[in-house]
């Protein structure tokens, strides 16, 4: 019908010529690295004040270990009383006192230690001192036992178990992690572009209620046109404001490369290489032969196939869940009306999210992370999860990729038809917030 | 083919609620139709079946002779009892998009909003958005948009609520310009007075069911019992009365003794009206006898009594 493309160009356009969209879209960016740069520039403000701690030292055992650093400085009493040293300590405003008591053995002296102070101190400040008083500890053992310190630093020595496929395809620790960290970016993105275009959506069709335009509009579309019209044009804003994410996202990182001096060409180069020339002595690799062949089998992520399945997964969820919001919209008269009816829909996003979080990562294809990536309501964010593992072998089965696309596209029919149903019905009734009976019941007009 | 619309023994349920029973009408070409009856009789429902929003469940309507496909609808107006536009929209580009989906060409729907908009002089609204506008004036889009495709048939639910007296005029004015020519227009109110005077013909709906229907004329005609209202001057006005109530059904009188003015109301055998009048003749001077039309209101009232339906 050419109706449909009329309807989707409207949506289009009133979304986009919101005002509030186009603030959005480029305030949000702004917002958001703002935010980040104000929480590091907190967090240091907070780590920066510096203190100062007085020490009395009465025992032989300890002398120059108290070393001023940029964060704290140590002042050093020297023979005075404990009670002239914290009277003193309070007066002069330090942050607290030290004190090393005089004992026949360190294992005594470390035990009698106190520190003093007005309030109860940060954990910073007596994890610094503990770190003190343990290395203290720890050489003075070493030096009972008759061990070098050079000794004792060569007996500290790395060590990680090679992992391996059967078929002899190395592998690296962690790696499952990182996959389903990048899969789960995919899936975090669907979930937040479904709650936030799906309640795009349902404001759009509470709007047609409350302004009572609705019944103008079906008199000369089918509310199914007009449902999927408003479906397909709030998406479509959305898919232009990521679109101007990802375009200012990739000038921005552009110029920071040039700003800094990285050239994109030597990241993939260098990893491509060490991943070939490496693997032979695993124990002895420096940190960074292991970054590069992290980097490789990042590298090595079947980045297309990813993609192309991100893009079902999403067109198919977005469907479901955006008709279901479309539905919420039909049936009520107003915004606060639609709590009740949108929590059981957020429920099997975050379930999917966390379970997919927790489960996924840990293993992939373990029975609930297979159980989820079929179960339709979740299976797009769950198995997008998986997917940066590969398909087949090795990944995820073909045929539980096949059954769960099957089952979200007959999952999706059912939705939409019953949504549509919902949707008919709810714009024409004004005045009462229907229960879910009443919505059952819609079904069957 | 004479019925622009007819619709056959239609039938709507919405779940365990009937909201038309075997319900049949025929709207004649060219005229203007009134659906009455109180709130919640089932006229919008009729009217969402013609305008192919909801589906009857038995029954079936035919537009110009042929069932109705969803072709027909750009052929139909309609300005429902809910009617609004949106709000954050410019008037022009609303009108635009509305005119597009009732099936209008971009350029076809530019030029005739630009006559209806010279018409009613608001050529200048073009670039507002509605929230600027009152609601008078988003009144006037409305009726613009909806007669905009040059429909066969017009539909107004409950036409006149909320216009004010000015605008209802206009609106009014222009309605009866249309029908002129040509266009078949269907009035629903549950106001049975305010569109009394435009309607040739009428069906009354009530507890989704029709009661009655057919030319307005005809069914005053026969609904109407010979009652006259009489007012008379004359001399001795309290012996009038009694002489009257001796010979007529007087149903009831009011004397104003100060002014020999006499005012009652008869009803006579029907079609006899000399009788009467060649008695006050002699008596003394009449300053009217006028037959009493029953209002459309009355008449709904009795079909339902007289159907044994209980009124609220």
């Amino acid at each position: 019908m050419s109706k449909l493309p009329l309807i989707i160009k409207r949506e289009y356009l009133a979304k986009v010529r919101n005002k509030s969209f186009v603030i959005m879209t480029f305030l949000s960016p702004i917002l958001m690295v703002g935010m980040i740069v104000l929480i590091a520039y907190l967090t240091e403000l907070n780590d920066n004040e510096k203190r100062i701690i007085a020490v009395l030292n009465e025992s032989d055992f300890f002398s120059n270990e108290f070393l001023t650093s940029e964060t704290t400085s140590y002042v050093k009493y020297k023979d005075i009383s404990l009670e002239e040293a914290k009277d003193s300590t309070m007066n002069m405003g330090y942050y607290g006192l030290v004190y090393i008591p005089d004992e026949d053995n360190l294992q005594k002296v470390a035990q009698r230690s106190f520190f003093y102070s007005k309030e109860s101190p940060s954990t910073t400040v007596l994890e610094k001192l503990e770190r003190i008083f343990k290395e203290r500890l720890r050489q003075e053992r070493l030096r009972e036992l008759g061990i070098s310190a050079r000794d004792y630093a060569e007996m500290d020595s790395k060590y990680e178990l090679n992992i391996s496929t059967f078929d002899g395809e190395h592998n690296l620790k962690g790696l499952n992690e990182i996959k389903a960290v990048i899969g789960g970016g995919f899936g975090y993105l669907i979930m937040m572009f479904i709650i936030i275009y799906g309640g795009f959506v349902m404001r759009s069709v509470i709007e047609e209620k409350t302004s009572r335009i609705i019944e103008v509009i079906i008199s000369s579309v089918k509310p199914f046109q007009l449902m999927l019209g408003k479906i397909i044009g709030t998406s479509l804003a959305g898919i232009t404001q990521f679109a101007i994410w990802i375009v200012c996202g990739g000038i921005l990182l552009f110029v920071a490369m040039a700003i800094f001096n990285i050239e994109p060409s030597t990241l993939t180069d260098s990893g491509v290489s060490g991943g070939i020339g490496n693997g032979a002595n695993p124990i002895l690799s420096s940190a960074d032969t292991t970054m590069q062949l992290y980097a490789q089998e990042i590298f090595d992520i079947p980045w297309a196939m990813l993609l192309f399945f991100f893009m079902v997964y999403f067109v198919l969820g977005y469907l479901i869940y955006s008709s279901i919001y479309a539905a919420i919209g039909a049936a009520v008269d107003n915004e606060t009306d639609t709590q009740q009816f949108i929590f059981p829909i957020i429920l099997p996003l975050m379930l999917a999210i966390y379970v997919g979080f927790f489960s996924v990562f840990s293993n992939p294809h373990g029975p609930i992370a297979v159980g989820f990536s079929l179960f339709p309501l979740t299976s797009p964010i769950v198995m997008l999860m998986r997917l940066p593992g590969g398909i087949g072998e090795g990944g995820v089965p073909i045929w539980q990729l096949v059954s769960s696309i099957l089952i979200l596209i007959a999952t999706f029919i059912g939705i939409v038809w019953l949504a549509a149903k919902i949707y008919r019905v709810g714009i024409l009734m004004y005045g009462k917030k229907p229960s879910y009976k009443e919505l059952l019941k819609w079904l069957k007009y | 083919m004479n019925n622009i619309l007819v619709a056959k023994k239609v039938t709507k349920k919405y779940g365990d609620h009937t909201a038309l029973q075997n319900v049949s009408i025929e709207i004649p070409k060219n005229s203007i139709y009134g659906l009455l009856g109180p709130n919640g009789a089932g006229k919008t429902t009729l009217i969402r079946i013609i305008n192919q929003i909801t589906y009857p469940d038995q029954g079936e309507v035919l537009f110009e002779g042929e069932p109705l496909r969803p072709e027909h609808i750009a052929k139909i107006g309609y300005l429902p009892e809910e009617r609004g536009l949106y709000k954050s929209m410019k008037v022009g580009e609303q009108a635009l998009y509305l005119a597009q989906l009732k099936g209008l060409s971009k350029n076809d729907a530019k030029q005739k909003l630009k006559y209806w908009f010279d018409r009613l002089e608001i050529g200048d609204w073009w670039n507002k958005k509605i929230q600027e506008l009152s609601k008078g004036m988003a009144q006037k889009i409305q009726f613009i948009v909806t007669v905009l495709h040059e429909p066969k048939l017009l539909i107004f639910d409950e036409p006149f609520s909320g216009f004010d007296p000015i605008n209802a005029n206009i609106i009014k004015d222009e309605i009866l310009r249309l029908k002129d020519s040509g266009t078949s227009i269907i009035f629903s109110t549950h106001r049975m007075e305010s569109v009394e005077e435009l309607c040739e013909y009428i069906a009354l709906i009530h507890r989704s069911e029709k009661i009655l229907d057919g030319r307005l004329s005809d069914i005053k005609k026969a609904y109407k019992n010979n009652i006259f209202e009489v007012g008379i001057e004359a001399a001795e006005t309290e012996n009038l009365l009694f002489e009257l109530k001796d010979k007529f059904k007087v149903l009831s009188s009011d004397v104003d003794t100060e002014e020999n003015q006499l005012n009652f109301s008869v009803q006579l055998p029907s079609g006899d009206s000399g009788a009467l009048l060649n008695l006050l003749g002699t008596k003394g001077n009449i300053n009217s006898f006028i037959e009493t039309i029953p209002s459309t209101n009355e008449i709904f009232i009795r079909t339902v009594e007289n159907k044994g339906i209980a009124h609220e």
